[in-house]
């Protein structure tokens, strides 16, 4: 009995498949662009567990200086006299040509078997290679073809390495850093002696560290994914109005099949049964379908998301994909729990409906007044919800809820809104047409309102989003032109060549300007202390935010700071906060810049403090000033002189293009996954469209026997579309305008760390316009095209079947 | 002559071939005159209706409206044929669910541009529809839609009034009433009828009265 009854259930499906394909086609479209971004994000991940584990870092405990600054190798040796069984480590960043590696030197000799990360015994390794210059790079593949053509140490591929990375031996590696006789950190073996003295009477100046569970990058790189992760759930709740309508229209139009089943002695409980099988099974096939397309989507998105993780955190993630059974899995269970959700209330009414409960085809359709009102009064304590979380709420998780709210809450008003809209539409209406135009507009909205929900979304999320990115472009393009003052940028390789081409460029230049930095740990976070020379080009073009007066006076003369804005947001950092540098020095926060696209925290002092508490910091880099058309010739020259590779010698130009270019893969992604949410929402209407297409006859065809053409109703059929597409449009705009806001203030100022300012662009409403109309264009399209095809017989049959 | 049907055929397609609805039928109907076409189910009885109408084409032969041959008119000609000359009265009524009852009974008229309040006052009143002009279609009874349709088709002025099982969905009291009503309407307003009908008492009332019976009339 059961599977005669489950025959004849799927039966509908089969006369239908246009609706079997957009149900299925919605539930997998969701998933697709859900499991695309947690495919990403798996992969992301698992790159900053590889870089976490380098070495066992994950596992092992550590010393190093509290300020995170490297120290003596001299250290080692006391504690290794002491009979302390630890390994040397020095890590830091080196450039190859245009490729930045992170480099870590290692003692192979003295590593434990859990940081033993490569055999450097291998035959195509061997020891006295690893150990003596030029030594052996290790790196993974990638990394490897990255560096394909730039001049480094021999390479080795070892892919157990995250990309960006290259392990070597710690002799190499302090002579690649120039770091003579310096290292970062000292592993601990975790099997050690008895009776050892204790740490901090032979190294007073080291703490020991716990591992490594959690990366900083994973850290640094949580809101970016929260991120992704929340235009994946957007997405896949605009897929879900396209299931949520298709399964509602499929359950009505077979009201009359579970009566006739139920009275032939099918029992309700195996109905309800049958039916949860039916949808189980079509939601297993699109969520299979789903993540297979959704890794689609993720191969063709992770190179700029890997570009944006880059440009933004300096974090290195691979570029290719692996099959991960939880992407998988999850994908699965969430088609799965989206069609149940879609769902419910449907099976639910089945199994609470009375035997003898009429048909109602189209009561699905005719959603009442009184539930448009309900419904609006949800959207609106939703707007309070979000309105309340402006006020009261903090964090990353507030934000995206008062986002999440906003969102809702507006695709809850909408109907209503569109039903005013449209009331007051045929209140100006004078010819019968027009007028039976709006109001059967208005009478086909409660069948249309998921979709225009979801097209809401869409268009909202593309203002906001778009806005949000535009605004970043402009203040980041004029940004660059500030801090980019500089005509010239050099980078030199050594100590000693930075000496001499300083004492070069000072003769053949207006200035040259020390870009010297240290690394330290500062209120509990890696930041970087530049020194300042006393210069106009500071003076003239620096972006700062905030300031006390002669801020550039008190920085020169060693009595102020001046604090990047995220540095200043995470520490908390206002003007006149003291703020203490390792090294002992406690400085007054003179002004706050900003630093758009750097993932840390930022100091800056005097060039004179910085030599003066920091001996070791990097003194390699240069900005100088000379006149735009010397140039050329200069940078040249340098070259010449000094043999210095292209990459290290680059004019203003190359860097903000460069930069820019960063800029606009870091956006591309969701650039991709807002075309591919209005693309769901366009579907949505189709989907939508088509189902109605089929019941509007019998509201067409007497406005054809009385005169119409199908010409004229094909048309008004298109013209619906782009009327509520265009009202769906003007209600977006305030969303969207509301959603850039959260962003800019919000989101990003917990994400990143640094607030924007909003600009508008109508220009680019438009441009959402034409599109908006063009997805209902083409929604409508096919079934206005069917309509203008239709032969008489069809519409006669309205007629003849209601007999 | 009003209408004049000449050796009309008409078949569907079906899954075994082409299915024979009409063969060969010929009629007349004179302006003012009513017409009742009986038959059994599947007789052709709508079929030559939604000829007369122009809201389907025949195989063969000719539907003349005033000697004018409207089987070959294109689709707007079609149209505004429908929409001036014709007004139609369904079983199931077809009113147009999203507009209210003042609107649909004006609709064809405005349509035809042939809207005359105090005409569509009179109806209204005649129909007993004064009360309801703001309701829409789904708050009204079935007579009182059957009305609402009757109204619709007379506010047109129309020269033919094609009525297809009228009453058919109602019961005998309230279809008489209607019936009684659509047809001192249709003297009034000088129109022809023809109304098809299983009733051979409804179709007693008819000045003259046709049987159709395997697609040929007798």
């Amino acid at each position: 009995m059961a599977w005669q009854a489950f025959k004849v259930l799927l039966s509908h499906w089969r006369r239908r498949p246009v609706q079997l394909a957009m149900l299925l086609l919605g539930l997998a479209l969701a998933t697709a662009l859900w499991s695309a971004v947690q495919a990403i994000n798996g992969e992301a991940r698992a790159s900053y567990a590889r870089a976490a584990a380098v070495l066992g870092q994950d596992r092992l405990d550590a010393l190093a200086r509290a300020d995170g600054g490297r120290f003596p190798q001299s250290e080692f040796i006391a504690l290794s006299k002491a009979g302390w069984r630890v390994t040397p480590v020095l890590e830091g960043e080196k450039r190859f040509g245009p490729e930045r590696l992170r480099i870590i030197g290692i003692d192979p000799l003295t590593l434990p078997p859990a940081a033993a990360q490569v055999d450097v015994m291998r035959d195509d390794i061997g020891l006295l290679s690893f150990i003596t210059p030029p030594g052996i790079l290790l790196v993974s593949g990638e990394t490897a073809e990255r560096l394909r053509g730039v001049v480094t140490p021999p390479l080795r591929i070892n892919d157990t390495l995250p990309p960006g990375t290259a392990l070597t031996d710690i002799g190499i590696a302090q002579s690649l850093l120039e770091a003579p006789g310096e290292v970062s950190r000292l592993m601990i073996w975790p099997e050690q002696l008895s009776a050892l003295p204790p740490l901090d009477a032979v190294a007073p100046d080291l703490i020991r560290r716990a591992p490594v569970i959690e990366s900083d990058l994973s850290r640094l790189t949580d809101s970016f994914h929260l991120n992704l992760t929340a235009f994946g759930l957007l997405a896949f709740a605009v897929g879900l109005f396209i299931v949520h309508s298709a399964i509602g229209l499929a359950f009505e139009q077979r009201r009359p099949v579970f009566r006739t089943l139920r009275s032939l002695g099918v029992p309700l409980r195996m109905l309800v049964f049958l039916l949860g099988a039916e949808l189980l099974s079509f939601s297993i096939l699109a969520g299979l379908a789903g993540v297979a397309l959704g890794y689609g989507v993720a191969w063709a998105l992770l190179p700029d998301v890997a570009a944006s993780l880059e440009g933004l955190y300096g974090a290195e993630v691979a570029g290719t994909l692996t099959i991960r059974p939880s992407v998988w899995g999850l994908g699965l269970a969430i088609a799965v729990a989206g069609t149940m959700v879609s769902a419910g209330t449907r099976l639910w009414r089945i199994a609470t409906m009375p035997l003898l409960a009429p048909a109602r085809p189209r009561a699905w359709s005719l959603a009442s007044e009184r539930a448009l009102r309900l419904q609006a009064l949800g959207g609106a304590a939703l707007l309070g919800v979000s309105a309340l979380l402006v006020t009261a709420g903090t964090g990353l998780v507030a934000g995206f809820i008062m986002l999440g709210a906003m969102l809702l809450g507006a695709a809850l008003l909408l109907p209503l809104v569109l039903s005013l809209f449209l009331k007051l539409g045929g209140r100006a209406a004078k010819g019968v047409v027009v007028q039976w135009f709006w109001a059967d507009t208005r009478q086909q909205l409660p069948g249309l309102s998921l979709a225009l929900m979801a097209l809401l979304l869409a268009l909202a999320a593309n203002a906001g989003v778009g806005t949000m990115v535009e605004s970043f472009r402009l203040t980041f393009v004029g940004w660059l032109d500030q801090r980019l003052a500089s005509e010239l940028y050099v980078t030199t390789r050594s100590l000693e060549e930075s000496g001499k081409v300083r004492s070069w460029l000072e003769t053949r230049s207006d200035a040259v300007l020390p870009i010297w930095h240290a690394d330290v740990q500062l209120v509990g976070q890696p930041v970087q202390i530049y020194g300042v020379t006393d210069h106009t080009t500071y003076r003239d073009h620096w972006p700062l935010l905030e300031a006390v007066p002669d801020v550039w006076g008190l920085v020169v003369r060693g009595e102020g700071a001046l604090a990047n804005e995220q540095l200043a947001r995470r520490g908390g950092l206002g003007l006149g906060d003291q703020v203490n540098l390792p090294g002992g020095r406690s400085m007054a926060i003179a002004g706050v810049f900003s630093d758009y696209g750097n993932p840390k925290g930022q100091l800056i002092i005097g060039n004179h403090l910085l030599d003066e508490l920091y001996p070791d910091a990097s003194r390699l880099r240069y900005a100088v000033r000379v006149a735009p058309q010397k140039v050329p010739e200069l940078a040249a020259d340098l070259r010449t002189t000094f043999g210095l590779p292209q990459g290290n010698v680059v004019d203003q130009a190359a860097v903000k293009a460069f930069s820019l270019r960063i800029f606009e893969r870091t956006f591309a992604v969701t650039a991709a996954l807002n075309v591919l949410t209005l693309g769901v929402a366009a579907l949505a209407i189709f989907a939508s469209l088509l189902t109605l297409a089929g019941m509007r006859l019998s509201q067409l065809a007497p406005a054809w026997a009385m005169g119409l053409t199908l010409g004229n109703l094909a048309g008004l059929e298109i013209l619906r579309s782009v009327a509520l597409a265009a009202f769906t449009f003007v209600a977006a705009i305030p969303v969207g305008l509301a959603l850039a806001w959260i962003l800019l203030a919000v989101i990003n100022v917990e994400a990143f760390g640094w607030r924007l300012p909003m600009h508008v662009f109508p220009l680019e409403w438009l441009r959402l316009f034409v599109l908006a109309v063009a997805s209902a264009i083409i929604a409508a399209l096919l079934p206005a095209l069917h309509l203008m095809r239709l032969a008489p017989a069809r519409l006669l049959k309205v007629f003849a079947d209601e007999r | 002559m009003l209408l004049e049907l000449r050796n009309v055929s008409k078949s569907y397609p079906t899954g075994e071939g082409k299915l024979p609805v009409l063969r060969g039928v010929s009629l007349m109907l004179e302006a003012g005159e009513s017409l009742a076409l009986t038959g059994e189910s599947g007789s052709g009885k709508s079929t030559l209706l939604h000829l007369a109408g122009g809201l389907d084409q025949p195989d063969t032969g000719e539907v003349l409206v005033d000697g004018r041959d409207i089987a070959r008119l294109g689709d707007k000609d079609l149209a505004a044929y429908r929409r001036s000359t014709v007004g139609l009265v369904f079983q199931q009524f077809n009113l147009i669910p999203s507009i209210d009852v003042a609107a649909n009974l004006a609709f064809q008229a405005r349509l035809a541009g042939r809207y005359d309040a105090a005409w569509n006052a009179t109806l209204a009143d005649r129909l007993g529809l004064s009360k309801f002009l703001s309701r829409f279609p789904e708050q009204l009874s079935g007579g009182q839609q059957q009305r609402v349709a009757i109204g619709r088709a007379l506010a047109v002025k129309p020269r033919l009034i094609l009525a297809d099982e009228p009453t058919g969905n109602l019961d005998e009291e309230t279809g008489d009433a209607v019936l009684d009503l659509m047809l001192s309407l249709q003297v009034e307003a000088g129109a022809a009828l023809l109304m098809v009908t299983h009733s051979l008492r409804l179709a007693g009332r008819m000045q003259r009265r046709l049987h159709l019976s395997g697609g040929r009339l007798s």
